[in-house]
């Protein structure tokens, strides 16, 4: 019940963010334009509006994530309306919890009508839209949750602007960590070897999150495959949120 | 009366700066609030009132200490569900109306959600806001945000409520306004604990202080022990007479009007000025024996600090 409170306060807060419908703006021209860069390329022009359409919706929904979830518990502290909440017989990881699950309401809400734009693009054209869209579109949630408990995670102890660089560097070193499996795959057994591949165990690999090829190029996807993303993008997260309630719980508000 | 707030030898040092260096804030507080009194927590700015108030509601932890409210940790959902804040210089969510804003924080208390409503009309009647129910926050005067504040704080019946700086930033009329709910509160049972340095308030209302300077309690009781009833000075206006004719009776100050100001500080004095004044045919206009003042005992106490 607390939680749900928070979480529906934080809800009315973040759609009221302004950066929220600039991106959103961006996100549908972006979808749009995706019918003009088909009609450039050769090929199959459905291919390049799905490539590029849930490219967009990605890039963009992670800009949202990133955003707004670095200012979110910062906001609170900076106006000081978090000493007022958590004088209230709350915890602090209720405090959190809420926060991050009214932000996922927030992006969720987000992604359905960028999803819907998309949709309604696809459908002025009488292109078809293959079954494992919705799965892509819903892996992308998986990672916009991850992404959301980072910013929160760093958005606990630093400025937004800092938090927004960290996050960002999570997203990019994230969808290129999977280069280093390949290095190691490729490298002479041995301790370099070894730390490459703790390494690579810490790393985020958000790429378990891209079904874009797979949709675009209609490939078959296991089942295996989405049942290890989903539980990839579990565990990190409750791992990222449990790291963030550690650090609040014990933190000064001065 | 039982002890609903205990608090034992609290410290807490502030690191700061690129190479931490620290600053010691409280320096072995040691408080106990009995149920039922309104105690005012007096102290000059950067005393240490709003680092102490933090370290009860567990909004920063103390480096060592004890404290309990209610016989439990302060840190516990179960104190928390006893006690009320008004923070100094409240900032709320703007975008909600006092409706959804009082609805909201008993969301996060033991509210019932079909007492809701009610709690919500009852409250925004004691703070005098129910005319502006339905209006954003961001529309709110300095003296509206306050009362809404203090509506916030009381919205879990609290048997213990802490008030920052309640009065600050209000006009007379406002200042009277949240006295009185002060008075109601106590007249209910609650107990209230009052941070402030607006002396005049705190005579008027508390029923104990303690004054805090620099991160220590230098002085703590009940109003009337603290404070002696008997006159240190007497202030005689006096009209028709020369300052110079007043000479060895006291300190004598021109005012208005021809009129002198008189301070005799012995009481034995007082007939010797009246027959003076009846000798030189000239007039009294006012003679008010001054008794010590909870500002004078302040002013004392951090003079000797």
């Amino acid at each position: 019940m607390k939680i749900r409170a928070i979480a529906l306060n934080t809800f009315k807060e973040a759609i009221r963010d302004r950066i929220l419908y600039l991106l959103l703006f961006f996100a549908a021209a972006c979808i749009i334009l995706s019918r003009i860069l088909a009609l450039l390329a050769v090929g199959d022009r459905a291919k390049i509006i799905t490539d590029v359409g849930l490219a967009s919706i990605s890039l963009f929904g992670v800009l949202m994530a990133i955003l707004i979830g670095t200012g979110l518990v910062y906001k609170e502290i900076d106006k000081r309306t978090i000493y007022t909440l958590l004088a209230k017989p709350i915890q602090r990881y209720q405090f959190l919890l809420g926060k991050y699950l009214g932000l996922l309401l927030t992006l969720a809400v987000m992604l359905v009508l960028m999803t819907l734009i998309f949709l309604v693009l696809l459908f002025l054209h009488r292109y078809p839209v293959e079954g494992n869209f919705f799965m892509a579109i819903l892996f992308i949630f998986v990672e916009l949750c991850l992404i959301t408990a980072v910013a929160m995670l760093f958005s606990c102890f630093s400025t937004p602007i800092l938090s927004t660089l960290y996050s960002l560097s999570f997203y990019l070193i994230g969808h290129i960590s999977w280069g280093l499996e390949t290095l190691i795959n490729k490298m002479p057994t041995g301790v370099l070897k070894t730390l490459a591949r703790i390494l690579y165990t810490f790393l985020p690999d958000l790429e378990n999150f891209n079904f874009k090829t797979e949709v675009v190029h209609l490939l078959p996807i296991p089942p295996k495959i989405f049942l290890y993303s989903t539980l990839y993008g579990l565990s990190y997260t409750v791992f990222i949120l449990v790291l963030a309630t550690l650090i609040f719980r014990r933190r000064d508000f001065i | 009366m039982d002890t609903v707030l205990r608090i034992e030898n609290l410290h807490k040092t502030f690191r700061t700066g690129f190479i931490p260096k620290g600053k010691k804030i409280l320096n072995g507080i040691s408080l106990d609030i009995k149920g039922g009194e309104i105690f005012g927590y007096l102290g000059p700015n950067g005393a240490g009132k709003t680092t102490t108030l933090k370290c009860v509601l567990g909004l920063i932890f103390p480096d060592k200490g004890k404290i309990e409210i209610f016989g439990y940790s302060n840190l516990s959902v179960k104190a928390k569900e006893k006690i009320g804040f008004l923070p100094e210089n409240p900032y709320f969510y703007d975008y909600l109306t006092a409706t959804e804003f009082l609805g909201f924080y008993s969301d996060l208390t033991l509210v019932k959600k079909e007492e809701k409503p009610a709690k919500v009309e009852t409250l925004l009647k004691l703070v005098g806001l129910e005319h502006a129910a339905g209006l954003q926050l961001r529309k709110y005067s300095r003296g509206m945000l306050q009362r809404i504040g203090l509506a916030q704080a009381l919205v879990n019946d609290p048997s213990l409520v802490f008030l920052d700086e309640p009065l600050g930033g209000l006009d007379p009329l406002g200042r009277k306004e949240i006295r009185d709910v002060i008075i109601r509160l106590k007249e209910e049972g609650k107990t209230v604990f009052l941070s402030s340095h607006i002396l005049q308030d705190i005579e008027m209302i508390c029923d104990r202080v303690a004054i805090l300077v620099e991160g220590q309690i230098i002085n703590q009781g009940a109003l009337q022990d603290l404070i002696s009833e008997t006159v240190s000075v007497t202030e005689i206006t006096i009209s028709g007479m020369q300052a110079t004719d007043c000479e060895g009776l006291g300190e004598c100050y021109s005012a208005q009007e021809g009129r002198i100001l008189l301070k005799v500080f012995e009481e034995d004095k007082i007939p010797d000025v009246l027959q003076l004044v009846q000798a030189k045919k000239g007039k009294i206009h006012s003679l008010i024996p001054r008794t010590e003042t909870l500002e004078d005992l302040f002013v004392g106490a951090v003079k000797q600090k």
